[in-house]
């Protein structure tokens, strides 16, 4: 690996490490995330079975769909870096500052871990529940099913990659505006109400009404979760594989250069008291 | 260790001379109060904020209607009942019961230690601890939920007695949990996750109605942790539907009084978490 690339390695290990210290807290997840997941399918279920209409995406697609939500939902950039927001607040950002790299890179490279990290941790044992201890248990409707056919499971691993990148570029951007608010409170919270209502965390996206669909394809938010889910589960044919790719690919690009503009803007104008 | 009364300063709380609890608690809130206010822009925002986020949640519950148009038989009116009831009950506990939510870090520090030698009960001071305020964005949304409910209800005076007593029912009930939650830090020393899946679960569970859920899910929700008894129940009444379980229409009535019982239990398990408890040190 070249030289330039070295620092980022180094932060991204590092960040790796710590975040991978929090193992009990991993396991009180994955019963939380387990409890709130079979909740959702009896709601899914009872809706399902309340109406005739023929739904816009199969009741077992759902359930698979809100399973790789429960174990993918450290993924979702949701809020800003603690300790970038403690950085922005105190004024140590004049560290970040100072230090030999691209400040863009830096950030970017801790939202790789900050995203990465959490979800490896929560990401296994939740599937091991999802999909062999509950058919074990007797629950075997509620569990997550493996993808119809292996192109389906590689493009999946694609776009969930992509979906990982689009992410971390949202994070980035969410730091960034910290650089305007300090506290944040309010601007987060735009960025979190946004990413869940829009990204299919809160209901799969394709049970909208018909007429927003077009809407939701195309905004950011979808590349996130919706869009790789629905590979998953098959809800996306394979033909429309590349477009989703492309999509999620172009949103990255887009917030990136986005990203480093406002960035660039920021640090313009960021001031840092004391001495 | 004993507290050395004459330590006390000047005008500080003495145990023979103190005020009752309820203006204890005032003082309590009113501080909490002020210390925010002292943000204003910052607690407008952060009020906005939760009532945001509140709201894209009952828009996706609206997505789900207008998809299906009903869910056994539940009308999104008469699910909006039960989505504003638990939405108000659990804005107001998560308001007062701050404190026992953070516990886990005021026994890794120690500062419940400092709780202990006041001459005060411990309880008092943990509801006390911090008023809340950005809860009103989510207690705003619930009522403005349960306003566009009760347009399809035909209310009579009983009614809205009942309503009353649901929710204060409600809050003791999720207080229950968050004294619980705070006891099991005795032994676990940090807040685990676990709760939530009681407390913010319990809230999704409350917003749908209880006959959709499984026989072993109900009676969890039921008999051990009495969230369905209050806010299923007393909604079903309040509607003038019949339990299709088969519980009879004074069940409306009864099975809120579930929330002070599991509250008094809680309290009565706090209390042996607190004679058992060791400090972490200093």
């Amino acid at each position: 690996m070249s030289s330039a690339l070295r620092p980022y390695r180094a932060i991204l290990s590092a960040r790796f490490r710590m975040l991978l210290q929090y193992r009990a807290a991993a396991i009180a997840g994955l019963w939380t995330q387990a409890f709130f997941g079979i909740t959702l399918i009896m709601i899914y279920s009872a809706f399902y079975h309340s109406s005739d209409t023929p739904p816009p995406i199969a009741l077992p697609q759902v359930i698979s769909y809100v399973w790789l939500g429960q174990a993918l939902l450290a993924m979702l950039p949701w809020n800003a870096d603690a300790e970038v927001h403690d950085m922005v607040r105190s004024g140590s950002i004049a560290y970040e500052l100072a230090r030999p790299v691209d400040l863009y890179g830096l950030w970017y490279t801790r939202a790789v871990a900050l995203r990465t990290a959490p979800t490896l941790l929560r990401a296994a044992p939740m599937v091991v529940v999802a999909s062999v201890v509950l058919p074990f248990v007797g629950a075997p409707a509620w569990r997550l099913a493996p993808p119809p056919s292996l192109t389906a499971a590689a493009g999946f691993a694609v776009a969930l990659g992509l979906a990982l990148a689009l992410g971390c570029a949202m994070s980035v951007l969410i730091n960034i505006s910290l650089m305007w608010t300090i506290r944040g409170d309010g601007v987060v919270t735009l960025f979190t109400t946004a990413v869940s209502l829009l990204s299919g965390l809160l209901i799969p996206l394709p049970l909208f009404p018909d007429w927003a669909q077009p809407v939701l394809a195309w905004l950011p938010f979808a590349g996130m979760f919706d869009l790789p889910f629905r590979i998953y589960t098959g809800h996306i044919a394979l033909a429309g594989l590349a477009g989703v790719w492309l999509r999620q690919a172009g949103w990255t690009l887009a917030l990136v250069v986005l990203g480093r503009w406002l960035l660039g803007r920021g640090v313009r104008r960021v001031v840092v008291q004391g001495g | 260790m004993t507290v050395d009364q004459a330590a006390d300063p000047p005008g500080g709380v003495n145990a023979d001379r103190s005020p009752g609890a309820i203006r204890l608690f005032a003082a309590y809130a009113s501080a909490s109060i002020r210390s925010q206010l002292a943000y204003r822009a910052s607690i407008a925002l952060a009020t906005l904020g939760v009532f945001l986020v509140t709201a894209s949640e009952f828009l996706a519950l609206w997505a789900l209607f207008e998809r299906f148009g009903q869910i056994r038989g539940w009308t999104l009116p008469e699910v909006a009942l039960l989505y504003g009831m638990v939405s108000i009950t659990w804005s107001v506990c998560d308001a007062v019961g701050r404190g026992f939510d953070a516990f886990g870090a005021m026994i890794r520090d120690g500062q419940f230690d400092r709780l202990l030698l006041r001459p005060r009960s411990p309880v008092l001071q943990l509801l006390g601890h911090e008023l809340t305020l950005r809860r009103v964005g989510r207690l705003t949304q619930g009522v403005i939920v349960l306003g566009y409910a009760a347009q399809s209800i035909d209310w009579t005076a009983g009614r809205a007695a009942l309503l009353a007593l649901a929710i204060g029912c409600g809050v003791c009930a999720f207080l229950g949990l968050l004294v619980l939650q705070a006891t099991s830090t005795f032994w676990t020393v940090d807040r685990l996750e676990v709760w939530n899946a009681f407390t913010y679960g319990g809230v999704t569970m409350s917003q749908y109605p209880l006959p959709i859920y499984q026989s072993w899910f109900r009676a969890l929700f039921t008999y051990v942790i009495p969230l369905g008894c209050i806010n299923y129940f007393p909604a079903m009444a309040i509607l003038g539907r019949a339990d299709p379980l088969g519980a009879p229409p004074i069940t409306g009535w009864l099975a809120p009084l579930a929330g002070p019982v599991f509250l008094a239990l809680s309290l009565q398990v706090w209390r042996l978490g607190v004679r058992h408890y060791r400090s972490t040190g200093s």
